[in-house]
């Protein structure tokens, strides 16, 4: 498999990208301009970028409360979902979903959901109309290692082989549901459940750029070739806690510090590609630059930016009434 | 432009054959909609348990007419999931009871991604649901569930009480944009009236009167309707004349009927056979007392369900849904006050 400088330094910034933002986020949310409860998700990046990158806007992705990565990978307005997350009058969503409700259907983000297991039936609605309209494109829902045990998910992993949807169930096992450990909570195994409902499930490592990318070439030519669904289960490593402020009680004594030096997903991407000499050193350092000065602006606009006007209130509730 | 008799199911059945041959986008799916996927007999075994899809799957075939597993959590999320990207499903719920088992896909997503997502998305799905006792069905297929629905922000709610109004209203619920609840009730199914061959709409939010009069205002719900109309002819054979009122929808409601008739008649029946607390009467009876209190002449008088599951026994149903004799008796109860 060979991967153009193009794509690879494309791939990087948008890691990169996502990886500022969220670590921002922490920054502006401990600051107190950010209101509610946020969940970051620096440490998953390369699962959100290995996916996303292979998708058009026609694609559809559904994501988790943790949706932040995948809006950014799947190319919604970064400035946008700032002012969003701050409750700005100019967010992607004008102010009324904030962090757990943020998407852009026109880039074909349906929403992060604030309903653990909430997506992968949503995705299947979304998978029908591509089946249904002859259109070519996949529909994926991220999921969680603690939302695979929702009896929503059994379902959508059922009705998506029952109706041969092109549904992509990309599983991020990152080890922890909330605070209880995916050994704890899960049963069995997590590809194992998806296999289990007919279709094909793979284990990878989702810190690997490169497995998560070639994982998900052999699930778009599976769906796409109208064999029905496929299910990717990526272990990958959360840095921060469920939500912002979480005080990580339930984690080991350095395991994040640890997890920081040799699981950190951005890391092992540079590493690889500056040995393989596929992307100078200068090249990527140029791309933090400029993802460092997109981050600030973001953040400055989006603390100018102001709320939403008491007349929005009622405003969207439906399309006509 | 012709017309004939038709009964509550076919008039739904002709509105989804003539809309599903205008708008290729228009699907259906649920339980049994057309039956016997995989099995050895016959195709469209069903056409749903109460007949109300049949000849839909032979005609449109498998890929818009869905049987689906016994899952109602993916088949309503589905069905919101396809109205936001291209489709306008209309999905069932075989009883609406079942909205307990798929309740964040209508109440925490399809009803809220409008507004939660600014005004980007729409989700133009419907969602039929057989409600109501009187067939003996017991306490878990008997339920209204319309208070619960007409609560959400983001939902309409829709109840015909005759044939003619379900096709209307059915053709108004799949050309809409937001998601409707589309509630059918058992015991209508077989009532029929004159219904147009072509396709018309009747507008949400358009309450009908059945009959007219200054005495006393009733409001009634699906069944009840015709308990309504049947206690004020037998009213008026003594002189006293309801206007009975069928608001046809309770999310958007016609509000400005109901309270312009009860500024001339000062008295108000509202007949809901959903359970008694935060039934649509209680609601009613709260806006009317609200906002037209200086017409009123009387105390506003609720006939609903008691607050009880609904039980099974035939002469215990019978007692739990309003009866014309406790329809008349809350009506002579305000008269002449």
């Amino acid at each position: 498999m060979s991967y153009s400088a193009d794509f690879l330094l494309s791939a990087y910034r948008t890691m990169q990208t996502i990886r500022m933002f969220e670590e921002r986020c922490t920054l502006e949310f401990e600051a107190g301009n950010i209101p509610g409860f946020v969940h970051v998700s620096d440490g998953q990046e390369a699962v959100a970028v290995g996916v996303c990158s292979q998708l058009s806007d026609a694609d559809i992705i559904g994501s988790t409360h943790r949706g932040h990565g995948h809006c950014i990978a799947k190319g919604c307005d970064v400035i946008g979902m700032m002012k969003e997350i701050m409750g700005k009058a100019d967010g992607l969503c004008k102010g009324k979903g904030g962090s757990m409700h943020i998407a852009d259907i026109d880039k074909g983000m349906l929403g992060a959901n604030a309903i653990v297991g909430g997506g992968p039936p949503l995705v299947n609605g979304a998978a029908l109309s591509a089946k249904t309209l002859g259109t070519g494109t996949v529909a994926v829902s991220f999921n969680g290692d603690g939302s695979s045990n929702q009896g929503t998910v059994m379902e959508a992993l059922n009705l998506a082989s029952v109706l041969k949807l092109p549904h992509i169930f990309i599983f991020e096992n990152n080890g922890y549901g909330e605070g209880t450990s995916a050994d704890y909570a899960v049963a069995g195994d997590i590809a194992g459940r998806a296999a289990a409902f007919n279709m094909p499930a793979e284990k990878i490592d989702g810190l690997d750029f490169f497995a998560v990318y070639e994982a998900m070439q052999r699930a778009i030519k599976h769906a796409q070739a109208g064999k029905g669904p496929y299910a990717i289960e990526a272990s990958v490593v959360r840095f921060g806690g469920h939500f912002i402020g979480d005080p990580m009680r339930y984690r080991g004594k350095d395991e994040i510090k640890k997890a920081r030096q040799n699981q950190d997903c951005l890391k092992i991407f540079r590493a690889r590609v500056t040995k393989e000499k596929l992307l100078s050193k200068k090249a990527m350092d140029q791309v933090d630059i400029e993802v460092a000065e997109l981050i600030e602006s973001a953040v400055a606009q989006a603390l100018a930016s102001p709320q939403p006007t008491i007349d929005q209130l009622m405003v969207d509730v439906y399309c006509s009434y | 432009m012709t017309s004939s008799v038709k009964t509550l199911r076919d008039a739904i059945n002709e509105a989804l054959h003539q809309e599903m041959e205008r708008d290729p986008t228009v699907i259906v799916m649920g339980e049994e909609v057309s039956g016997g996927a995989g099995c050895a007999g016959e195709d469209d075994a069903y056409g749903g348990v109460f007949g109300v899809t049949k000849g839909l799957m032979p005609k449109f075939g498998r890929g818009r007419v869905i049987d689906t597993p016994i899952t109602e959590s993916a088949i309503v999320g589905a069905a919101a999931g396809a109205a936001n990207t291209g489709l306008r499903p209309v999905a069932e719920l075989m009883f609406v009871d079942f909205v307990g088992v798929c309740y964040d896909q209508i109440f925490n997503q399809a009803a809220k991604f409008r507004y939660m997502f600014g005004g980007k998305s729409k989700t133009p799905m419907v969602i039929r649901g057989t409600c109501g006792a009187g067939l003996r069905a017991g306490a878990q297929h008997s339920a209204m569930m319309h208070p619960v629905l007409t609560h959400v922000p983001g939902l309409k709610v829709v109840m015909p009480s005759n044939a003619y109004d379900a096709k209307g209203l059915m053709l108004t619920a799949i050309r809409d944009d937001d998601p409707v609840m589309f509630l059918e009730h058992k015991l209508l199914y077989e009532t029929s009236c004159e219904v147009p061959d072509e396709m018309y709409t009747i507008p949400f939010g358009q309450a009908n009167f059945l009959r007219e009069g200054d005495d006393v205002t009733i409001v009634a719900l699906s069944a009840m309707v015709h308990r309504a109309v049947a206690v004020a002819d037998k009213l008026a054979k003594e002189g006293i004349f309801c206007d009975v009122i069928d608001p046809r929808t309770t999310s958007p409601l016609d509000k400005e009927a109901i309270l312009e008739s009860v500024e001339v008649t000062g008295r108000l029946v509202v007949v809901d056979e959903a359970n008694e607390r935060h039934s649509f009467a209680s609601d009613l009876a709260g806006i009317v007392a609200e906002e037209a209190f200086s017409s009123l002449r009387a105390p506003i008088r609720k006939v609903t369900a008691p607050h009880a599951p609904v039980p099974f026994a035939p002469s215990l149903e019978d007692a739990y849904m309003p009866s014309e004799a406790r329809i008349e008796q809350a009506v002579r109860s305000i008269l002449g006050a």
